[in-house]
């Protein structure tokens, strides 16, 4: 345990964590104008097809199974209790680890390639891009050398990240990993800590109530029964909706 | 009975002379911004033709409106289902190419250019690139060019026309048309509110305007799919769609929008309508013969003591429901009902209407011999060697309606839900009104005859007078009766001004770094 593994796996997730709270909350509040996915489709319709469906699809899917990992370490060590389930877990989650880097490799160069999509690109575009390449990579690399990889997440890595949580940092367990490994991790709380600075925070605002929500919605700016009525209580608020 | 109010607009067809004034007036004050400069809130399209975005009509290609399925309704290109799967790439989504690449001209090389033996010209250049470019398209491109096959042969309310209906609408002789300005129809089941995952899309209670949220909207572009209207636009720069929002400032301060109040033809009304929620549902799922119907049964009697009543135990102002008492827009679409929504059968239950156009239409061309008339000229005059003549006599009265030059058909198709009955019945009105007055005016037109134009289509002396007077003398007040917004009560409304200042509208408050 030196200095390097404590800074990287010990301070950088707390910086990172720090900073995407902090500044996911920031953004969302005071500059909702500039919470948006900053989609590119109407400049470029056809290419992104290719870039952005496995990638979206693979990043989901990856996310949610390492979020399952985190959160049910057990169930997911049961299930990897039999060979044939845990081939097919690792099969499929590297079919889609495969398609997202397909995904990022094509948006990648199809942002580059577009003369009209310069206009709507900045450096933390370029920044997202070889960050998330390098992740993808680095994933796959590990889940290709390092078998079986959703077994050893949940018996390591899960601890690791309890650890963290529980603000007792404990990393004796991953500074023997092999050095992949470890920058996947550098890399994993690097992104979380873009999150609040790049077009990413799109990622926190998925509109799931959607599913719920009535098709048809009128606002109204003040309640209008009330304000008409000579007995209601006289307040000023500022409304939601403007 | 949910008693609202709606502000709702009447255009008149029969007045738009096409000049584009409203488009220039709403352009510079909203969407004179960087990723805003295809956009046209306010646009005028020349029909028959392609309009803008390019053959937006064809819900085959835009996947827009609403659609029946099993007596409930469902969004054709969006909704819960299609729209989250599709929100990582909207296959219904128009590109920039569809509406037009944005354009400018290098003035300044006109100034600036060296001196040579050629006279210098302003390239045009794109705005979305900086980079010269060949212009193919524009927002009004096919204005004016009604009979060319690229675009009057390709407008979508030629379904159903047969060939050789087409073949005599566009003859040279007979070819007609007409202009369509559009804005936003703040619909009652709007189907981008209803698309917008985000929840970013709303309607005004108040006033039944149709805003976006810039604060909310996420870049998922599912409105711009489902508005059949194609009047939901993608900001392509700031990463938000931007929509026609009434003016709602101007509204808010008493004043007309800015498209309406510039409007040289003055083919524009504006007012309150009250109309009944509660059916908005059953009213958006009717079969589409009955849809027109069932809108217009929605919308209330602002005289009704029961509305009046039911409008003010649901807070509607005293001075809304005067100013729906005197609205233009109730007269035209209930009282007369000469006003039709566009493409009803999109099921949004648009609350912008139409007086389908009757000039451009009626006058009919015969073959006549002018050799005697011409003979009389003077050698220098210029003389006419075509022997058409327009023929605008009102002899034949309702005979004339089947072989007016654009098939009933066509207007049918736009106007009506494909009834050609309705087209019928507003264009006898339109016209009785115009025979009552030649009357009053010319005299060569008997009293009875009027009369009895009159009466064939159901208007009394006093409804004649009330069109003439609406349609052809009408004052600004007239013409726009916008109710007070009530600032004293609800201060909220908006942020005090002076607050505001620099920020209302759809400026940007934060600082938006894309691009070098």
């Amino acid at each position: 345990m030196n200095a390097f593994d404590n800074f990287t796996l010990i301070a950088l997730p707390y910086i990172a964590l720090a900073v995407f709270l902090v500044g996911s909350i920031y953004r969302y509040t005071y500059r909702g104008f500039q919470v948006s996915s900053l989609s590119s489709q109407f400049l470029e319709g056809r290419r992104l097809f290719y870039g952005s469906v496995p990638f979206h699809w693979g990043v989901l899917f990856l996310f949610c199974g390492h979020l399952i990992a985190f959160c049910f370490p057990n169930s997911v060590l049961a299930w990897n209790s039999q060979p044939v389930r845990l081939m097919i877990l690792e099969v499929t989650a590297f079919i889609f680890g495969i398609s997202m880097l397909i995904g990022l490799i094509n948006l990648f160069i199809r942002r580059y390639t577009t003369p009209r999509l310069k206009f709507v690109t900045n450096q933390m575009d370029f920044v997202l891009y070889v960050v998330l390449i390098t992740q993808t990579f680095l994933g796959l690399w590990i889940a290709y050398n390092f078998r079986w990889g959703s077994s050893w997440f949940s018996s390591l890595l899960t601890p690791y990240l309890y650890s963290i949580f529980k603000f007792q940092p404990e990393i004796s367990g991953i500074v023997p990993l092999p050095w992949t490994v470890k920058l996947h991790i550098i890399f994993a709380f690097l992104i979380i800590g873009l999150i609040p600075f790049s077009r990413m925070i799109h990622f926190l605002v998925p509109p799931i109530d959607y599913i719920w929500r009535p098709f048809q919605q009128v606002m109204w700016n003040w309640n209008r029964k009330k304000v008409r009525s000579p007995g209601a209580e006289w307040s000023v608020h500022r409304p939601k909706n403007n | 009975m949910e008693v609202r109010s709606q502000i709702s607009m009447v255009f008149h067809l029969d007045k738009c002379i096409g000049c584009h004034t409203c488009s220039i007036a709403c352009k510079n004050i909203w969407t004179d911004r960087k990723g805003a400069e295809y956009m046209w809130w306010n646009n005028v399209e020349t029909k028959p033709g392609t309009g803008y975005p390019t053959r937006w009509e064809d819900q085959g290609i835009y996947k827009g409106g609403w659609e029946k399925n099993n007596g409930s309704i469902v969004l054709r290109g969006a909704g819960k289902r299609r729209g989250l799967t599709n929100i990582f790439y909207n296959p219904n989504l128009p590109v920039i190419d569809d509406y037009y690449e944005p354009f400018t001209y290098k003035y300044l090389d006109l100034i600036e250019s060296p001196e040579g033996d050629d006279q210098p010209t302003a390239r045009p250049i794109s705005l979305i690139t900086g980079e010269p470019i060949d212009i193919k398209m524009g927002p009004n491109w096919d204005d004016d060019l009604s009979g060319t096959p690229d675009y009057a042969r390709n407008d979508p309310n030629m379904e159903g026309l047969s060939q050789a209906e087409q073949e005599v609408m566009f003859q040279l002789e007979r070819m007609a048309f007409f202009y369509l300005p559009r804005i936003c129809n703040h619909c009652l089941n709007p189907a981008c509110v209803a698309s917008c995952p985000s929840g970013a899309i709303y309607k005004r209670g108040e006033d039944g305007v149709v805003l976006i949220n810039q604060e909310v909207c996420r870049a998922w572009r599912m409105c711009v799919t489902a508005c059949p209207y194609k009047k939901s636009y993608y900001n392509w720069f700031t990463g938000k769609s931007e929509k026609c929002i009434l003016c709602f400032p101007r509204l808010e301060a008493g004043l007309a929008p800015a498209c309406m109040h510039s409007c040289v033809g003055r083919i524009r009304y504006l007012g309150v309508m009250l109309y009944d929620a509660s059916k908005i549902q059953s009213a958006a799922s009717a079969n589409t013969e009955s849809l027109i119907q069932q809108q217009l049964d929605m919308i209330l009697d602002p005289f009704d003591k029961n509305v009046i009543r039911a409008a003010k135990m649901n807070g509607i102002a005293d001075s809304t429901i005067h100013a729906a008492q005197f609205s233009p827009v109730y007269k035209y679409v209930k009282k007369w009902k000469i006003a039709l929504p566009l493409h009803a059968e999109f099921r949004t239950l648009p609350m912008l209407f139409y007086v389908p156009p009757l000039l451009p239409v009626m006058a009919t061309v015969k073959q006549v011999d002018n050799t005697q008339q011409s003979e009389k000229m003077n050698p220098m005059a210029k003389y006419w060697d075509d022997n058409w003549l327009y023929d605008t006599s009102t002899k034949d009265l309702w005979g004339t309606l089947d072989q007016v030059r654009f098939p009933l058909k066509y207007l049918a198709n736009m106007l009506s839900a494909g009834n050609e009955e309705y087209i019928k019945d507003k264009w006898k009105k339109l016209m009785a009104v115009r025979i009552y007055r030649r009357q009053v005016t010319v005299g060569d037109v008997s009293v009875e005859k009027a009369d009895q134009v009159l009466q064939d289509c159901g208007l009394s002396r006093e409804d004649a007078e009330g069109i003439f007077y609406l349609t052809a003398l009408a004052r600004f007040e007239d013409r726009f009766v916008i109710p007070p917004a009530h600032r004293e009560q609800a201060i909220e409304l908006m942020d005090f001004t002076g607050d505001a200042k620099g920020e209302v509208g759809f400026g940007i408050k934060n600082p938006i770094r894309r691009g070098n």
